[in-house]
């Protein structure tokens, strides 16, 4: 660690960080506790598995001279390192520091870390893992921070530093009552020793003041509500021009020819430039195609309607989704997949059976489609280049720039803008490329490459498509003895690797391999599927599928079997026990160790019975409603979801209200659990309903809003109900928060349909499937 | 041509059937209002033009002649403006926040034409307003907080 820190050169770090974000509000006056090295907290033994934050790369920092800044004037300036797109990051690990800091959260202010991962620690946002990973980290930061301020108080009064205590912006001398604030101490503190890890005092949880409590304002929320908040559209660069870009509409496509005369005569177009396609595996690469440069962002559009581009459209052209899906089901039909999983005989546990259950459950592509498209800015100049964008993956994006304009990644900057909407199309930063090459073209002015919604839909990283084949046995007390699992999906993989046909191990760990039935015979196999499109990763990933299939057929064989679905779910759960996830064949775990973090089948019975007795389930309903359970482990955090649902005579699907459980560990920020979940009800309500990415002739056959629905207020659930189920204590581990809520929530709704009208739905999305 | 925005006067040169989305953003430099679609089907664009709410990603120029279009940054300046505001912030309504400037917008005239908004109502005026993160149970409820606050509502 650097214990010798000149106050200069923090001042001017902090001032570029706040200048190169752009994001108002951020001068400061004066300087910090200060800036130095990075320490990482990596295991010491090299030797030993890493896992969970320690295994992500370029782990984790808790050094408060990086993430800390306190002005004289008293503000505490605290950096976030994670990208924000709705999930409250920004607040939420802000809010840790400033709670062991035992700051005043009126004074703190927040800067975004632009993308570097070997002064920050990991910023990879996705996989639900920004608390999760860094809470401790964070805790550390402010209580380092918050002992220097107390080392400073103690040492200007010439007391002992046990005399001397931390408490709501200022240091305070317990025997004579004197007091100090944080901005008085700063620079003193600053000139301090960080303390050792190992002698860090941290807060007990009875002391806290805002982790785990409801009542912390969202740090960006002013600025939302009144249209300051920068995203990543609204960042203005001297000199800027926007562009659009027509891409290749078959994956693996390029331009054969263009004729650009008529575009180039459109008002305000300034440029038009062929950008090189990319042959698959897709990567991170952008598509090629033809960018129109123009003065302003519609007139870019507009001269792109005038471009006539003849297309080499490859070999995934033949791409029908219709076809593809029994493709799908004539694989998932027949044994002779991978065997990834299996114990005891199912083939003869089937054979044998006193009863047998089979079916098919399907999931169409979907686009993440966050209401702000991809959009990045990028301008060169003395041979750096600045990129500002809406990114899930800053170092990634940082290192794919480079890539592509064969410079040092020290030489790109990647400055994080407020994300509007990611779940998880941001994570790809293909479009921070496209504005770094059209820079480079246009000699290293500022270019905004913004996407149409089309674009968006049409060429995006989609959530694969999908047939969960389930089998099942019951003997003649009705206990199940068999269960056989055929999953059939294009990998995300094959976005890394085209020759890949089968899934990987994070898409396996996600609801297949890891189910905790008490069952004797289980086979879990996954068939070949080649994918045909750039497959990425939308909101929770393939939990969804297999949350939608499992918990659909479990409900199926409760009703056959005349039993009640939450006692046999119960029953198929088992008693509660904490399953070591490396018996189940999962390597994944969700990166986090499986002696820690085991699948605990008390924790999913748990919510299970919460949300039944918070939802009242067995209730009695008017006709024409019903009501649907479901339940699912995912990113290490237990829900289960009871949806009430209405069918009316024609068919039409209303929902009057939907219960949330969830137990995601201690919980940090509960009133931004309470948004995701709320949140992650009525995507899945999206999803369920209306959701689906077809193609035809290798093309996305949805356009706009229109063709590719997502719900609407009307449509959505009125009344929704969130459970937070409380942990032991802040040591248990925490879990994901922002895309467990989403899995059961598709199940639950097609259980509450049956309930209602006898009606399976087996093919998502529900659509016109319930008019008579 | 000239525009009145937010109460402010501009000369623009520009063609007639320029979007005003586009001409706030990329000509006037007014970064509120939000592209989401560009066909009218999302709402992230909504702006008030005489006081109706309109898509202004579909909606020219030429439309606005003689006319007062205004925009998120200036809902603060009207007492139901502030309402909806301040219920967002104390509801804690914004996920990610990008289309909530045009759902301010909306409520705005939603709560000025209506000061009492059953849920049908509701849901009528907030319909064409899409929210991706899902934040409509508390965009209801921060209208009807908006109105009690505004004296409307019990």
């Amino acid at each position: 660690m650097n214990t010798s820190l000149k106050n200069e050169s923090l001042q001017t770090e902090i001032t570029n960080i706040s200048r190169r974000n752009l994001l108002k509000g951020f001068a400061l006056t004066g300087f910090v506790l200060a800036v130095g090295m990075p320490f990482s907290g990596f295991a010491e033994d090299e030797e030993a598995p890493k896992y969970g934050r320690d295994a992500m790369p370029h782990g984790w920092v808790d050094n408060p001279l990086i993430f800390v800044a306190i002005a004289e004037d008293g503000s505490v300036t605290i950096v976030s390192h994670r990208s924000e797109m709705g999930q409250g990051v920004r607040t939420s690990l802000p809010m840790v520091v400033a709670d062991e800091l035992e700051a005043d959260w009126e004074k703190v202010k927040v800067i975004q870390a632009p993308g570097d991962e070997e002064r920050y620690g990991n910023q990879d946002t996705d996989g639900s893992r920004s608390v999760r990973h860094f809470f401790m980290p964070m805790r550390n930061v402010g209580a380092a921070a918050r002992m220097m301020l107390e080392a400073a108080a103690a040492a200007h009064w010439g007391v002992g530093v046990d005399e001397v205590f931390a408490e709501n912006h200022q240091i305070k001398h317990r025997p004579s009552g004197k007091v100090l604030g944080y901005g008085e101490l700063a620079k003193a503190a600053a000139a301090l020793d960080v303390p050792e890890r190992e002698t860090l005092r941290l807060k007990n949880p009875d002391q806290f003041r805002y982790i785990g409590k409801q009542s912390t304002k969202l740090i960006d929320g002013e600025d939302i509500v009144t249209g300051k908040a920068i995203y990543g559209i609204d960042v203005q660069v001297d000199g800027m021009v926007h562009a659009v870009i027509a891409r290749p509409p078959v994956y693996g496509g390029k331009v054969k020819s263009f004729d650009d005369s008529e575009a180039l005569k459109v008002p305000g177009v300034i440029k038009v430039v062929l950008l090189k396609g990319s042959p698959p595996p897709a990567v991170f690469n952008p598509l090629g195609g033809v960018a129109v440069i123009a003065e302003n962002t519609w007139a870019a559009m507009q001269g792109r309607e005038k471009l006539k581009i003849e297309w080499d459209h490859g070999e995934n052209a033949s791409y029908n989704t219709d076809e593809y899906r029994q493709k799908m089901l004539e694989a998932a039909s027949s044994s002779g997949g991978k065997v990834l999983r299996s114990s005891g005989d199912v083939a003869k546990a089937l054979e044998t059976a006193d009863k047998t259950y089979k079916a098919d459950y399907y999931i169409p592509h979907l686009s993440q489609a966050p209401m702000e498209p991809p959009v990045a800015t990028a301008r060169i100049q003395n041979g750096k280049c600045e990129v500002w964008a809406p990114t899930q993956a800053p170092q990634a994006s940082k290192d794919t720039v480079a890539k592509w304009l064969e410079m040092s990644p020290e030489d790109v900057t990647i400055h994080v803008t407020l994300l509007g909407g990611g779940f998880g199309r941001k994570s790809k930063p293909d479009y921070l490329v496209e504005a770094a090459l059209l820079s480079r073209a246009m000699q290293g002015r500022a270019v905004q490459v913004t996407w149409s919604r089309e674009d968006d839909i049409h060429n995006g990283y989609l959530h694969t498509v999908s047939i969960e084949h389930l089998e099942a046995a019951v003997n003649a007390d009705g206990k199940a003895t068999a269960w056989l699992h055929r999953t059939v999906a294009p990998s995300i993989s094959s976005t890394f690797d085209a020759s890949s046909v089968h899934q990987m191990p994070i898409e396996l760990g996600m609801g297949v391999m890891n189910i905790p039935f008490a069952i004797d015979n289980v086979q879990i196999e996954n068939p070949e599927a080649k994918a045909h499109t750039r497959i990425g990763w939308f909101r929770s990933v393939a939990n969804i599928p297999r949350a939608f299939a499992i918990q659909s057929f479990i409900a199926e064989m409760a009703h056959d079997l005349d039993r009640d679905h939450k006692a046999f779910l119960l029953e198929l759960i088992g008693p509660a026990r904490k399953i070591n996830p490396v018996e189940l064949n999962d390597e994944w775990n969700y990166g986090e160790s499986p002696e820690k973090y085991p699948l605990d089948t008390g924790r999913l019975r748990r919510v299970v019975e919460a949300v039944c007795e918070k939802a009242n389930w067995g209730r009695d309903l008017p006709a024409g409603r019903g009501l649907g359970l479901a339940t699912h482990y995912s990113f290490v955090s237990y829900t289960a979801a009871i949806v009430e649902v209405e069918v009316s005579e024609d068919g039409e699907l209303t929902i009057p209200r939907m219960d949330i459980a969830v137990d995601c560990g201690p919980q940090v920020n509960p009133e931004r659990i309470r948004s995701q979940m709320e949140g992650a009800c009525i995507m899945g309500v999206s999803l369920a309903t209306v959701g689906e990415i077809s193609f035809k002739d290798g093309a996305v056959e949805q356009d706009n809003f229109d063709s590719y629905q997502v719900t609407r207020m009307n449509e959505s659930p009125r009344e929704i109900h969130v459970h937070l189920l409380p942990a032991d204590d802040f040591n248990t581990p925490l879990g994901g928060v922002g895309e467990p809520g989403l899995p059961p929530i598709a199940p639950a709704i097609c259980n509450a349909i049956f309930a209602a009208t006898g009606k399976r739905i087996r093919n998502l999305p529900i659509r016109y499937q319930l008019e008579s | 041509m000239k525009l009145s925005v937010n109460g402010e006067s501009h000369e623009v040169n520009l063609p007639e059937d320029m979007p005003i989305l586009w001409t706030l953003r990329d000509v006037l430099g007014m970064t509120g209002t939000k592209f989401g679609c560009g066909k009218a089907l999302c709402g992230a664009c909504t702006v008030m033009l005489d006081g109706q709410p309109i898509r202004s990603c579909s909606t020219p120029i030429s439309a606005a002649q003689g006319k007062q279009i205004t925009t998120v940054e200036a809902v603060s300046k009207d007492k139901v403006g502030q309402a909806i505001q301040q219920a967002w912030v104390e509801l804690g309504v914004p996920q990610c926040g990008y289309c909530q400037s045009g759902q301010v917008v909306s409520a705005t005239a939603l709560l000025r034409d209506n000061p009492n908004p059953s849920d049908a109502d509701i849901d009528n005026a907030m319909s064409g307003n899409i929210c991706r993160c899902g934040t409509y149970n508390r965009i209801r409820d921060a209208i009807k907080l908006a109105a009690t606050n505004n004296g409307g509502a019990q």
